[in-house]
């Protein structure tokens, strides 16, 4: 039980932000300690979404278990189900068609455009315009449509199974995701417009929440906040999967460490990510979208892992196999949970405001922090 | 050309006829109540729809569109839900305090009412000090919401509500020294000579330059004296919630709600008075043909107009710009503002002082 807190004994003002408030975007608890608007420390508490995910993947077999890691991180649940899939792969080792993986990495990098789209949006209304949000889903709505018609769902796709992807490309999703990717180039300088060049979104983040490049490897963090402190931590450029070798694309960095600098780390990723979809979508070969494998699946005696990048970092599966057909025991690596824990390193010495700034700016799921 | 002064008259002159003056001063003054408190209503009805409907324009949405035709019964269905809906009192709340700070907020608001001619000859009281009345008064909401922050006993309605007090004391200099701008340019703080002295041109057109960088102070500071976005840190809903009235429910929630509105309405009247000639129509030196015909556009039009056109503005402003924070929002005032406001006004009286103005 957390106890009622009140002031301490500095006569510091103790609050809780969340579990419900506007702005932790899910059920995350923070225990702040402020000195009249000033940040003395903040707190962290989880657990309110633990669903124990860990310990069901336990009982379910190989391919059971990718379902439930769509609930993680539910904005980026097509690389998440990668990330396992590809596990799997490597335990069972096979094959996978060429078109399978050029259709994963579609997928992935459409779900990382999604992802930060949905960023944007609520970055932008946690420093207080609201109007961006609903620009945000404009685009984001055209994505969830595409996939929806591919994958039969919206939100947790369930599509990446072991050996390729579930079901084959609907006959519209090339069509369709280029009207999106024509719409989508033109309405970017307006995103830039109405909220990277506003006069109050730079002096609200430039110099917020600082994290220097060597805090940055020391939290453990990932994704676009390691990026925005100058650390080149982008999986798809140090370990490629799928042909993430073959493609062209560049790992958006930036040195202030800043929130501004996430910011910016974010909104070029997503022109990368249309770059690489660009590259792909002409280009899907034809052939197998899955490969054969066995109905049931048995992974050799051994250890296992992989790691891809989500849109908001490193997502890393750790499989423990002991010849049986479910995992002995599975640990999923989450990168906002090591985000999250640079949290009280930036915050402290700055404003209310300016934790809502960089929580922002952390891009945090709390269903992926609390597994 | 038209003229509510008869109407008033009447009634008037038929009044002192039946109760003699001393009774009919108080039947006049119940009227004149009754009369705000329905301006009131309808203020804040009609405003809560177009901040609805203006918000959903912006936003590529079709906002209230359900109730009534046009979705135009929405608020109206708001309120009733919000009258019927019961009125809670937190346990550690101050009860008194409670109670009384959205009354605070709402009579502030009211009595703002008094020296604004909302048309020719149709003004609740042309107070000689009308100016000076109204930034008097308008200092006065800031009690109401310190009280609504203090008695809740919640730390974030307590933020809230220093922040409030920071930002409303601050940025009535601002407003203050812009109003006085016009004061100068006058000669007169009585309401009715303000509006006469732009008879051949509004203040802002005839002001040269400082009235320019007045006017756009003034809008500046009235945005962040009615708590609006971007300034809208006393109930900064992604920092503290609702702020000042996170605890408040039902009626008095809908009456912090509604003196908020009709502040914006109020200092966009205010703005729309001192810089846009109230209920003068909009005339150009000698094009008497064209002066005639703007002549015949009714007074009350031309003063709601300029009024809603402002709200439009400070609309905008919330649903475009993000939120800043506190220090910076003291900066923009004791660093920018104040002195740029100090130095216009000198600008201003040598303008007035040399006559250069038209």
């Amino acid at each position: 039980m957390i106890e009622e807190l009140g002031t301490t004994e500095q006569g510091e003002l103790v609050i809780n932000i969340g579990p419900q408030h506007p702005a932790t975007h899910g059920v995350l608890h923070l225990v702040v300690t402020l000195n009249g608007e000033t940040i003395r420390k903040v707190e962290p508490h989880l657990g309110y979404i633990h669903r124990s995910i860990e310990k069901m993947c336990e009982s379910l077999s190989y391919r059971q278990f990718i379902y439930t890691t769509s609930r993680m991180d539910y904005l980026s649940s097509h690389i998440n189900n990668h990330a396992c899939a590809l596990c799997v792969e490597n335990g069972i080792q096979v094959e996978i068609p060429e078109r399978a993986q050029v259709i994963r990495v579609l997928m992935d990098e459409l779900t990382r455009i999604a992802s930060h789209l949905l960023w944007w949006g609520a970055m932008a209304m946690d420093v207080g315009a609201i109007t961006p949000f609903f620009y945000a889903f404009r685009e984001r709505e055209m994505i969830n449509d595409i996939m929806e018609e591919t994958c039969g769902a919206r939100l947790t796709m369930n599509y990446m199974v072991p050996g390729g992807v579930m079901m084959d490309i609907h006959p519209n999703f090339q069509r369709r995701v280029k009207e999106l990717l024509l719409q989508f180039k033109h309405k970017l300088p307006e995103y830039h417009e109405l909220v990277t060049d506003n006069v109050i979104f730079q002096s609200r983040t430039k110099g917020v929440g600082y994290l220097s490049a060597d805090d940055a490897v020391s939290y453990g963090t990932s994704g676009p906040t390691a990026r925005g402190s100058g650390v080149p931590c982008d999986i798809r450029k140090l370990y490629p999967y799928d042909v993430y070798s073959k493609l062209e694309f560049s790992e958006c960095l930036a040195k202030e460490g800043d929130t501004f600098a996430r910011y910016l780390v974010r909104m070029n990723e997503l022109e990368q990510s249309i770059r690489i979809v660009e590259q792909l979508i002409d280009n899907i070969p034809e052939g197998d979208f899955q490969a054969k494998t066995k109905a049931v699946l048995k992974l050799p005696k051994g250890e296992f892992y992989q790691r891809v990048e989500t849109a908001r970092g490193e997502f890393g599966v750790y499989m423990i196999s002991e010849g049986a057909m479910q995992p002995y025991r599975i640990k999923f690596r989450s990168p906002g949970f090591s985000n999250l824990s640079a949290l009280d390193h930036m915050a402290r010495g700055a404003k209310i405001g300016d934790l809502v700034a960089i929580m922002g700016s952390l891009d945090l799921v709390i269903p992926d922090i609390d597994r | 050309m038209w003229s509510l002064s008869k109407i008033s008259g009447l009634i008037d002159h038929w009044l002192n006829g039946k109760l003699g003056s001393g009774w009919a001063s108080v039947a006049e003054m119940v009227i004149v109540g009754l009369c705000v408190i329905g301006l009131f209503a309808i203020l804040g009805l009609v405003l809560v729809l177009m901040e609805r409907k203006v918000s959903a324009w912006m936003q590529i949405r079709l906002g209230p569109n359900r109730v009534g035709p046009k979705g135009l019964l929405q608020s109206l269905a708001d309120t009733l839900k919000l009258l019927v809906k019961e009125g809670l009192t937190p346990d550690g709340a101050d009860k008194f305090l409670f109670n009384l700070a959205p009354f605070v907020a709402m009579i502030a608001a009211m009595l703002l009412m008094a020296p604004i001619a909302f048309a020719k000859d149709f003004q609740i009281w042309d107070v000689n000090i009308g100016v000076l009345y109204i930034t008097a008064i308008s200092s006065i909401s800031v009690i109401g919401i310190l009280m609504a922050g203090w008695s809740s006993n919640n730390k974030y309605s307590l933020l809230g509500a220093m922040r409030s007090g920071a930002q409303i004391v601050s940025y009535e200099l601002s407003a203050g020294l812009s109003i006085l701008s016009i004061v100068v340019l006058t000669g007169s703080l009585k309401v009715s000579d303000i509006i006469a002295a732009q008879q051949n041109g509004w203040w802002i057109f005839k002001g040269h330059v400082p009235a320019l960088i007045a006017f756009v102070i003034f809008i500046i500071a009235a945005t962040a004296e009615t708590n609006r976005a971007p300034f809208d840190l006393a109930e900064a809903e992604s920092e503290l919630t609702a702020g000042f009235h996170t605890e408040y429910s039902g009626m008095k929630f809908a009456l912090f709600f509604l003196a908020e509105y009709v502040n914006v309405f109020i200092v966009c009247a205010i703005g729309a008075t001192l810089f846009l000639g109230g209920w003068m129509p909009f005339h150009i030196g000698s094009w008497e043909g064209f002066n005639h015909i703007m002549d015949y556009i009714p007074s009350s039009i031309w003063f709601f107009g300029k009024t809603f056109f402002l709200i439009f503005l400070i609309m905008w402003f919330r649903w475009t710009f993000p939120r800043l924070r506190i220090d910076q929002l003291l900066n923009l005032e004791w660093k920018y503002l104040l002195p740029i406001g100090m130095v216009n006004i000198i600008l201003v009286t040598i303008v007035a002082i040399k006559g250069w103005h038209f």
